[in-house]
């Protein structure tokens, strides 16, 4: 009897690993030939290995020496894309959070419900008008253009999870600040504001990393290639019908996953925490 | 200031000051306040509703006409800027109203306590006053201007196109727009082609949205809870691994797919599908197969996340619910069935929702994988394609700007019945009546 059970123990033990090995090799399959394809040295598919046995760094030399290249301006620009987003973002969805979490206004209860229906709806169904928008007030192909829609479309869905944050901080804090004389501002910035940082820090990054991952958004306002942010111009690689170049797409996009993958995975437990608290406590 | 006079005047008249007559004066704004002896007050709300005729009058009244006429000279005239002048205007009036209305019955309500024996403040109260009371509007005034000009107006004029006639053989500004009515929406229903594609899209999407994202919770409850085992070793370097699709951007990680899956020279025919079964499956040009591919990619893309989830709360169950269902004698299903499934459902129900609205509107990877292509005969969708990527190619591709309008309200209206049943679900607003 005892020797069963050893052996049912390890049997299983060992079905477990199975399936994890199973996973690791379905997880790591597509990762291992974006790495290969970036370091084959032809442009097609055709006749690509995982493991190339010529290979070489042409792709990652022509995406900083060609001069036919944006690939570093793209960089430049997706960065201060992602810079001024998360910033400008941060700080209007904390005044926001504030404002519903701990004062009573005319248009209060209303705003919750819009905020949380407008959070459903995806920027991307109102794009003509966007497009029309940004036309008519010349930010049209312009980085502050795309600036501008990242940082208004943020607000509904991160004021909801700031304000969820706010919530959960006791109101004695504020309210013997209030007694003790501190003003409306002195409250906010010197005892609110610090305390709401773990949560103020998922929306900084979340709104980092929104422009280095979407590429429709900057499809529809941005036109020319020294515009370009780089998910729009790596897509722009394997979208072109005669010269779908996934070699080099590969290599591109390979310097934009490895950095943002090292990132998350260093801040991937305060992503998750913040989002739970935001939703089940908010 | 004389306010010692003043308060001596507003005691004689404390009897017979007439609120209606405060309110009725305020038909003008800021008259209503002079009559309280607000006088600040008032000449500020009448200056800036002087200074609001004066600079929008034109703006309104050509708003206006633009929104009902949509032009009259083609060429000279163009109805989208009319259309969204009007729009602008609509939403500058709804402010107004707002504003007008708060004036009325801020003069009332003045003029009620003045009657009551209430003593008008100082300046320096009155200012203070207004500081505390306006403090929350000052904080969300930039976001809300914001919002209303990047996401509301947007949706507004979207709503607005859905009854015109904007197409790519109607556009501005060679052609004026018109107002059709439900003529767009008629159609949808009526003409057989667009009958069929809408029918069509809207039941895959519905399956898509289904199957994808219960797949993807499914398989990351299945190893959450199997990585979760005491008996399990590395377990931070196998959850890392498996957190991985997560953390790279999806973008890149579909258009490798779209690579892999190729049906000529991908590595997913090449290596394993040809040496196992002989013969390659058509993964782009079969609507079957590409959907079948979709579902796949979804799944790995969106279980991590799902996964790390419900690794958060399985490490906050309490062993104390295991220990007492050993003793009671339950077995693994039970203990699942009773403790875990219902613990991990508690604590992520409104995230797991939000999974599903997520993937409803999943432009991107039905977009990115094959452009929601393969091309179907007798219909104007791809085989693949969503409601949200259908409306993307009706936009861009083909131009038929008022029916992708028209969908867009469809699928608008959709999301937000999904929205209200999520309402009544968040604690958030079962808790909203505690402070």
């Amino acid at each position: 009897m005892a020797m069963t059970k050893k052996t049912k123990n390890t049997l299983e033990l060992t079905v477990i690993y199975a399936i994890i090995a199973v996973m690791f090799v379905i997880i790591f399959y597509p990762l291992l030939w974006a790495l290969g394809l970036s370091l084959n040295p032809g442009t097609s598919l055709y006749g690509a290995r995982m493991f190339p046995e010529n290979w070489s760094f042409v792709h990652y030399e022509w995406l900083f020496f060609d001069p036919r290249s944006n690939y570093v301006q793209w960089y430049k620009n997706t960065l201060f894309v992602a810079f001024t987003t998360s910033l400008a973002s941060t700080f209007f969805v904390s005044l926001v959070a504030y404002a519903f979490s701990r004062y009573r206004f005319v248009g209060r209860k209303y705003g919750l419900y819009a905020f949380l229906l407008l959070q459903m709806f995806p920027v991307l169904m109102a794009m003509v008008a966007l497009f029309i928008l940004l036309n008519i007030i010349g930010l049209l192909d312009s980085l502050w253009g795309l600036i501008l829609i990242y940082v208004g479309g943020s607000i509904p869905m991160n004021a909801f999870l700031v304000k969820g944050y706010f919530d959960t901080i006791p109101r004695e804090l504020d309210e013997s600040a209030k007694i003790d004389g501190a003003g409306h501002f002195r409250i906010f910035f010197q005892i609110m504001l610090p305390l709401a940082k773990p949560i103020l820090a998922v929306v900084a990054l979340f709104n980092f990393m929104a422009p280095f991952m979407d590429f429709i958004l900057p499809r529809i306002v941005l036109r020319s290639p020294e515009n370009f942010t780089l998910a729009l111009g790596l897509f722009n690689f394997v979208n072109d019908q005669f010269a779908n170049n996934f070699t080099r797409f590969a290599a591109g996009a390979i310097l934009v996953a490895v950095p943002i993958a090292l990132i998350f995975l260093m801040l991937q437990r305060y992503l998750i925490s913040g989002l739970t608290s935001g939703a089940t406590k908010g | 200031m004389s306010s010692k006079n003043e308060q001596q005047n507003v005691a004689n008249k404390k009897n017979n000051h007439n609120p209606t007559l405060a309110t009725l004066l305020s038909v003008v704004p800021g008259i209503g306040q002079l009559y309280n002896r607000r006088y600040i007050k008032g000449s500020i709300l009448f200056i800036l509703f002087a200074a609001f005729i004066i600079a929008f009058y034109d703006f309104l009244n050509m708003g206006y006409w633009g929104l009902m006429t949509l032009g009259e000279i083609p060429r000279v005239d163009d109805s989208r800027v009319l259309l969204s002048q009007g729009i602008i205007s609509l939403i500058l009036t709804a402010f107004a109203l707002t504003f007008y209305i708060a004036n009325l019955i801020d003069a009332r309500k003045d003029a009620k306590r003045i009657q009551e024996g209430w003593t008008i403040p100082s300046m320096r109260e009155a200012f203070r006053d207004a500081w505390d009371k306006g403090f929350p509007y000052l904080l969300v005034g930039p976001g809300l201007f914001l919002l209303v000009f990047v996401v509301i107006f947007p949706l507004l004029f979207m709503v607005f196109i859905a009854f015109t006639n904007y197409s790519l053989y109607n556009s501005p500004p060679r052609h004026l727009l018109e107002w059709v009515g439900f003529d767009n929406f008629k159609a949808l229903i009526t003409m057989p082609i667009w009958r069929t594609t809408f029918l069509t899209v809207l039941s895959w999407t519905l399956i898509w949205t289904f199957i994808a994202t219960t797949l993807q919770i499914g398989l990351a409850m299945f190893l959450a809870i199997l990585v979760n085992d005491p008996r399990v070793k590395f377990k931070r370097l196998i959850r890392t691994v498996l957190i991985l699709p997560w953390a790279v951007p999806a973008f890149v990680t579909i258009i490798i797919f779209t690579a892999l899956f190729n049906d000529n020279f991908g590595a997913i025919n090449r290596e394993i599908i040809i040496p196992l079964f002989g013969e390659g499956i058509p993964w782009l040009s079969d609507p079957f197969w590409t959907k079948t591919a979709l579902i796949m990619i979804q799944t790995w893309l969106g279980f991590p996340f799902v996964f790390a989830l419900f690794t958060g709360v399985l490490q906050s169950i309490s062993s104390d619910w295991y220990e007492a269902a050993d003793i009671d004698g339950a077995n693994r299903w039970q203990k699942f069935r009773n403790i875990t499934f219902p613990h991990l459902m508690f604590a992520t129900a409104p995230l797991l929702i939000m999974q599903y609205a997520g993937n409803f509107n999943n432009f991107n990877i039905i977009y990115l994988f094959n452009q929601g292509g393969p091309a179907v005969r007798g219909q104007n969708a791809g085989g693949t394609d969503i409601l949200i990527s259908w409306v993307y190619g009706l936009t861009f591709e083909t131009q038929n700007y008022n029916m992708a309008a028209a969908i867009s309200i469809i699928l608008g209206l959709m999301v937000a019945g999904f929205a209200f049943f999520q309402f009544r679900r968040t604690r958030s607003f079962k808790e909203e009546g505690n402070y």
